[in-house]
């Protein structure tokens, strides 16, 4: 481990161990938090008698919908609006400012368009992740040396071999940056609709939970969602180094 | 009528000039008029002076660029910016994909082609054995040298025993040694397949112990001056720097190019 992570691991145990004392000692009392263990007893307990698995189903399984929806449209749209200069040029702007689109003020609507089922939790999660994944996409692919182009024409390839043999693999690590954020876009928007107007899913449970002081169960929750997300990003920052380090870039 | 073989590549009048750059900029005028016969299956070389649209040329014909005026013709019909097949070109920069390996860039350009897999098999063992890359056919080429990506550049355009071999200074990253072995590699290649090759460099021993002819270009916009013949047989190999007509073609060489070289350096006055 390099001095940085180490430093980095030492803060964050010593933040849980604060928060263990301050909970023990009662300075934080048990309405507003749990100590740290508790809640580890407490999630273990959770998943052991299986009372919240179709919560924890429904919400990974719609966050993993939107998720591959936010990467299929976001590296084909990357793609395409590559291939067309002014395409590019109306829309930079546009994405320029699309994270300053508040996309929950619209869950009335998306309801009155897709029906009170998954779709609308789907459609916010993917449209959250989207574009994170066109800017990333096209960031990639601007980077994509005009020599492997030319490789690509003199072999005589077609405009979709020439994107699946030579700029998407050039542009993987850019590529999978944007997955991350879409990773997490995709649990917020999920998480996110089913607080606002679901009666499903692990957001759902936090927000009954809270609203019935349940603690046992809702900061259980909470770090089970940390704990995926946190995982899955990890899974892919790893694969982005090896990438990175064939590359002699790491 | 003669019977006169129609040549390979045919270029009349060929020009580019490429676009300002910006609004403020002017056209660059890169290259020609220019007129170019490339014989079936001979050996071409190409030497000039840096920056005098040697690569433009290059592009040409390969048809990865249009001729601002004059004309292309492969085999006979005229190319307008698309590639003829049959065609690889080995380019000055490095093109090796980073994401795969040796051997897997090696065998790119072969998956396209319509051959038995162990011919592909056979094909890109023989390259690698032949471009001292076995030991590394696994390797990422950021793991090699500059000389030994160009290298895999150059067996993955071999591999697919092109018609028409265009290479853009293939041996500008190797020491004076591996360049005389890669030239001898290359020649083998050219008898046993008959292919044609245009081999642009900067070298000009190099252009005389590989080439049928070599054509001479001048400072931008790059002209032919002079295309001197060699007159070597077919089977030769580097030994032939040895013989006494190789010192006179490399002389002839440098006097064309000397006072050009100048020139496009910017001194204006030397060339008297
Ligand atoms: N895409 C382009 N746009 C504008 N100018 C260009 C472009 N490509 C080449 N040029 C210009 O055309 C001229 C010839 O370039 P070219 O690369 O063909 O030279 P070269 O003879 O291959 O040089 P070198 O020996 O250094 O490789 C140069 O002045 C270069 O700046
Ligand atoms: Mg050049």
């Amino acid at each position: 481990m390099t001095r940085a992570a180490t430093w980095r691991t030492l803060l964050l145990l010593g933040a849980v161990a604060a928060l263990e004392a301050l909970c023990l000692a009662g300075v934080i009392d048990r309405i507003t938090m749990q100590p740290p263990h508790k809640i580890l007893i407490d999630l273990w307990r959770l998943l052991a008698s299986g009372s919240l698995n179709r919560a924890i189903a429904k919400t990974l399984g719609n966050a993993a919908a939107a998720f591959a929806v936010a990467m299929a449209l976001g590296v084909a749209s990357g793609l395409v609006i590559h291939r067309f200069r002014r395409l590019r040029d109306t829309l930079d702007p546009l994405f320029a400012t699309y994270y300053a689109i508040p996309v929950f003020a619209f869950y009335p609507l998306l309801i009155v368009l897709f029906g009170l089922g998954d779709a609308p939790q789907i459609f916010i999660g993917a449209m959250l992740g989207v574009v994170a994944v066109i800017v990333n996409t096209l960031n990639g692919l601007d980077r994509v040396p005009r020599v492997l182009l030319k490789t690509a024409r003199v072999n005589r390839l077609s405009p979709l071999q020439t994107a699946l043999q030579v700029t998407l693999p050039c542009a993987a690590p850019f590529i999978l940056t944007g997955a991350k954020l879409a990773v997490a876009y995709s649990l917020i928007g999920i998480i996110g609709a089913e607080f606002i107007m679901s009666n499903g899913g692990m957001g759902y449970e936090i927000s009954f939970a809270y609203t019935n002081f349940d603690n046992a169960t809702m900061y259980p929750l909470i770090v089970l969602i940390l704990l995926v997300s946190i995982t899955i990003n990890i899974v892919i920052a790893r694969w982005e180094k090896r990438i990175l380090a064939r590359r002699g870039l790491a | 009528m003669r019977d006169v073989p129609t040549p390979l590549v045919l270029l009349r009048g060929g020009e580019k000039v490429f676009p300002p750059p910006g609004p403020s900029g002017r056209p660059v005028h890169a290259l020609g008029p220019l007129d170019l016969e490339l014989r079936r299956g001979e050996f071409f070389a190409v030497v000039g002076p840096s920056g005098c649209g040697k690569s433009t040329l290059l592009e040409l014909i390969a048809g990865l660029s249009t001729a601002s005026r004059g004309e292309v013709a492969f085999e006979g019909r005229p190319i307008r910016g698309e590639i003829p097949d049959g065609v690889g070109v080995v380019f000055q920069e490095d093109a090796s994909f980073p994401w795969l390996t040796v051997r897997d860039n090696i065998a790119f350009g072969l998956k396209r082609l319509p051959l038995p897999a162990d011919e592909k098999t056979r094909r890109i063992e023989r390259a690698l054995a032949m471009m001292g890359l076995a030991s590394f056919a696994a390797s990422y080429p950021a793991q090699l040298s500059g000389g030994m990506r160009q290298r895999v550049c150059i067996a993955r355009t071999l591999v697919t025993e092109p018609k028409l071999i265009l290479l853009d200074e293939p041996f500008g990253a190797l020491d004076q040694q591996t360049r005389l072995l890669m030239g001898d590699e290359v020649l083998n290649l050219w008898r046993k397949t008959g292919a044609t090759v245009f081999l642009i460099t900067h070298a000009l021993d190099e252009a005389a112990m590989l080439a049928d002819r070599i054509g001479v270009m001048s400072a931008r916009p790059g002209r032919l001056i002079d295309v001197v013949e060699t007159g070597w047989p077919r089977d030769r190999d580097s030994r032939i720097v040895e013989e006494e007509a190789f010192g006179a073609i490399t002389a002839r060489l440098w006097r064309s190019l000397r006072a050009e070289s100048m020139k496009s350096l910017g001194h204006a006055g030397a060339a008297a």
